[in-house]
């Protein structure tokens, strides 16, 4: 409809992370349980523009997306410019903490994708206390490499046809057209080297075998969703994961791959609706 | 740990015969001549690769993006830049309406096993969405029942 202005607000909140202030972006609707959502590697916190505009989530979620440092319109720490990128566990973890401090987010829900579910297993080791349910979708704590690195920052390759390419296939086939072109379009838009820099975390730094087991669940529920068609971090990875923790709750998600909240949201929304529906049931009891 | 499965992929996924990917992977110097889109894609592409089902691999000319010579493996002396050679089974699961969560992929199937990339693999990588597109022409033309 011509002239519809949808419900999402979208703001800058002044983040101190490793002793330097941040400008970070954000976006929000709704009202309820604090929701944060922490978006892919390489791209930024458009993927969750559907979440956000949900009528029946929003009744009783804040949610509340955010670019990370050096992401969408995030832009990098003023001390940073012409310095390789490289998001590390410790990093990453701080970024979430910092940002949820500073919107003064009483024990938050964080969801998070692919590096975002990843580092959600390091907030249930670490510091489970402080949020009120954990959702990792594509989450593991570790996977097999499937490509080098290299090829996503170099001058003789186009780095944002590179990375479109390469994350393409893990798109479900046969998926909505324009959510699949969307969500390339953000992998395209990406800064040069940040793809790449936030796959150290994910390939070099945060490797977690071995550290689940120190996950307890009934100090904060944790959620794990992966798409079968992601064969990037696989149903296997995150059903193996799962398997280390007792009393996490694991789904694999039929027709999604590794994007499930932009690639398809109709289709992702029926597997995340029940998630969320038992946090909240959780909040009243 | 509590959990909810989905369709589970089987090895090999789909029944095929050789004869049928080899005629498939020769159709596609001419599905390629029919799709626009794709042949602007590659208009920066020269190359010479190897390309094909393992058991009969194709010498693949490409200048500016079109298909101007293909001819079958060996051709005496005749050299290639970069090889992606993948098994009949796992072209014929890729070419699928729906392929099966794992064989939907080039680089899927290299992470499975079912297919590997050799050489030098600049162009293969700085025209990656076009040699998935190429490949996976034949899954357009009806090709494992797609319309």
């Amino acid at each position: 409809m011509n002239g519809f202005i949808e419900p999402i607000v979208g703001r800058y909140v002044h983040v101190e992370i490793e002793g330097e202030t941040n400008r970070i972006y954000f976006e929000e609707n709704g009202s309820g349980i604090p929701l944060v959502c922490l978006h892919t590697a390489g791209s930024d916190a458009r993927q969750w523009r559907h979440l956000l505009v949900d009528e029946e989530f929003t009744k009783n979620f804040r949610v509340i997306a955010f670019d990370m440092p050096w992401h969408g319109k995030s832009n990098p720490p003023d001390s940073q410019y012409g310095h390789e990128y490289r998001l590390t566990t410790a990093s990453y973890t701080e970024t979430i903490r910092a940002f949820c401090k500073a919107l003064k987010l009483d024990r938050p829900v964080v969801m998070g994708c692919s590096i975002g579910g990843r580092i959600v297993l390091n907030l249930a080791i670490e510091h489970a206390r402080e949020f009120r349910a954990l959702i990792g979708l594509e989450s593991a704590d570790f996977q097999q490499p499937w490509y080098d690195t290299a090829w996503l920052n170099r001058p003789d390759v186009h780095g944002g046809e590179v990375c479109a390419a390469l994350v393409s296939g893990l798109i479900a086939p046969n998926g909505p057209e324009a959510p699949r072109h969307e969500t390339l379009w953000g992998y395209k838009q990406g800064g040069p080297g940040i793809f790449k820099g936030d796959l150290y975390f994910y390939r070099v730094d945060g490797d977690l075998r071995g550290r689940i087991g120190a996950i307890d669940v009934n100090q904060c529920p944790l959620y794990l969703l992966t798409g079968e068609y992601d064969f990037s971090c696989t149903p296997e990875d995150t059903l193996r994961t799962a398997a280390g923790i007792p009393g996490a709750k694991a789904t694999i998600m039929e027709r999604l791959g590794h994007f499930p909240m932009s690639e398809n949201p109709a289709q992702f929304r029926r597997y995340i609706a029940p998630v969320l529906q038992d946090i909240l049931d959780k909040q009243n009891s | 740990m509590e959990s909810d499965h989905g369709r589970q992929s089987s090895d090999p996924p789909v029944s095929f015969s050789p004869d049928v990917v080899i005629a498939g992977f020769r159709a596609i110097p001419e599905l390629l001549a029919r799709d626009a889109a794709l042949t602007a894609r590659g208009r920066w592409l020269d190359v010479d690769c190897l390309l094909g089902p393992s058991t009969q691999p194709f010498h693949v000319a490409i200048r500016a993006g079109k298909i101007v010579d293909m001819a079958p493996a060996p051709v005496l002396m005749r050299s290639w830049r970069f090889a992606y050679r993948a098994t009949p089974a796992a072209f014929a699961a890729y070419w699928q309406a729906m392929p099966a969560p794992g064989w939907h992929d080039l680089l899927a199937l290299t992470k499975r096993g079912q297919a590997t990339l050799e050489g030098d693999v600049h162009p293969f990588m700085a025209h990656l969405q076009y040699f998935k597109d190429l490949l996976a022409l034949p899954r357009q033309n009806g090709f494992g029942g797609a319309s």
